[in-house]
């Protein structure tokens, strides 16, 4: 009996333990992320297409980074990666639908 | 029987494939001839009451309190002082004695409705303001800002002179000058920015509608007033500051001035407004 009560609180100690990490952003994860919108705001570059929206959110994500707020710089740094994605994906689908607009 | 069948396919095959290239080629044909008439005729259709060379006025065109706003504006205009600072810098010389006269054909005097044209030298378009500073640093001076006060004095200077001419862009037969016209067109209808518009969004589809406080202008005739003071400026601007702003504004990192998309953009936009007077220096909201 006392073996199993034993077990369930070591389980219960390991799965506060993930939870926590899951929860907490660490600087890694912030540069990971970070990395990954600059790298996807780089293509939208190429495309000539970035947004004002995208560097100002990259900013905040690296102003947050800088001060070691790192949950809010990886949840920024997200923000900016799904507006340079969305971006990229307007140049690509633009490359033939500007023609739908033409006046004839 | 065999033999025949396969006749009959082969002519299938090609009238099929004619069919589907067609459309296709037909939509991907470059013809700015065919363009401007469709341009300006959109424009005549949804204003029908406006003169076609009433449409160089901007907002003011669509909407008669403001234009009679322009009308006593136009006693006084807000361009003035930069009209005659550019006169007076025009005619200044460089260091080296020479002025931007000697840059131009005609001296550089009733000129601005051939601007921007097909360098076939260079292969890409030269806008009025590339011209200039490429004749400040020919003669060994440092360039301009693109987007306002001297530039915008200096262009304003230059259009003065031009009033009433009608804009008069050439497109040589020249594959490449195709191309940027082409390239300028696709940049004016391609949607952009987060807020998911082109020029032709504002420019097309809502000439005198407000955004915000704003009327805003036809496409037809825009470039003809450049340069322009504008009340929200607080100063003058010029149409690399134009374009440079409107990208802003939805929400694009505008690109730099006079770089290739901007000057084919400039070419299309003027072409299409070929026939309609220069008003330029103008004023606006």
């Amino acid at each position: 009996m006392s073996g199993a009560i034993r077990a369930i609180f070591a389980a219960s100690a390991l799965l506060l333990a993930t939870a926590s990490t899951a929860l907490a952003a660490s600087e890694a994860d912030y540069k990971a992320a970070y990395a990954a919108a600059e790298a996807a705001n780089k293509e939208a570059g190429a495309l000539r297409n970035q947004w004002t929206t995208t560097a100002s959110t990259l900013s905040a994500a690296k102003k947050a980074g800088d001060a070691g707020d790192f949950d809010t710089a990886v949840a920024q740094a997200k923000e900016a990666e799904a507006l340079a994605k969305a971006s990229i994906f307007q140049a690509t689908s633009e490359k033939e639908r500007w023609k739908d607009m033409e006046v004839r | 029987m065999t033999r025949r069948l396969a006749i009959r396919a082969a002519i299938a095959t090609f009238a099929l494939g004619m069919l589907a290239c067609g459309p296709a080629r037909a939509a991907d044909s470059v013809d700015p001839a065919a363009d401007k008439a469709a341009f300006q005729k959109f424009f005549t259709s949804k204003f029908p009451k406006l003169k076609l060379e009433d449409f160089v006025n901007g907002p003011y065109s669509m909407n008669e309190d403001l234009h009679k706003q322009w009308e006593e504006k136009e006693q006084f205009p807000p361009y003035e002082f930069s009209l005659e600072a550019g006169k007076e810098m025009f005619t200044t010389p460089f260091k080296n004695g020479k002025t931007y006269a000697d840059c131009f054909p005609n001296k550089g005097i009733g000129i601005r409705q051939n601007y921007p044209y097909f360098d076939e030298k260079e292969g890409k378009v030269v806008t009025l303001e590339l011209a200039l500073n490429r004749c400040r640093e020919a003669n060994g001076e440092a360039p301009f800002s693109y987007v306002k006060d001297d530039m915008a004095a200096l262009t304003a200077y230059m259009a003065f002179t031009s009033r009433g001419k009608p804009m008069d862009i050439q497109i040589p037969n020249d594959p490449r000058a195709l191309q940027a016209y082409q390239k300028g067109k696709e940049y004016f209808y391609t949607r952009r920015g987060q807020l998911n518009f082109s020029c032709a969004t504002c420019h097309i589809q809502s000439p005198g509608e407000r955004i915000r406080a704003e009327v805003l202008a036809p496409a037809l005739g825009i470039l003809n007033a450049m340069p322009i003071y504008r009340s929200e400026w607080s100063g003058m601007g010029t149409t690399s500051r134009r374009f440079t702003t409107c990208n802003s504004q939805i929400r694009g990192v505008p690109l730099n001035p006079q770089d290739d998309e901007y000057r084919n953009l400039e070419y299309y936009l003027s072409y299409v407004s070929n026939g309609l007077p220069i008003s330029g220096p103008g004023a606006r909201p």
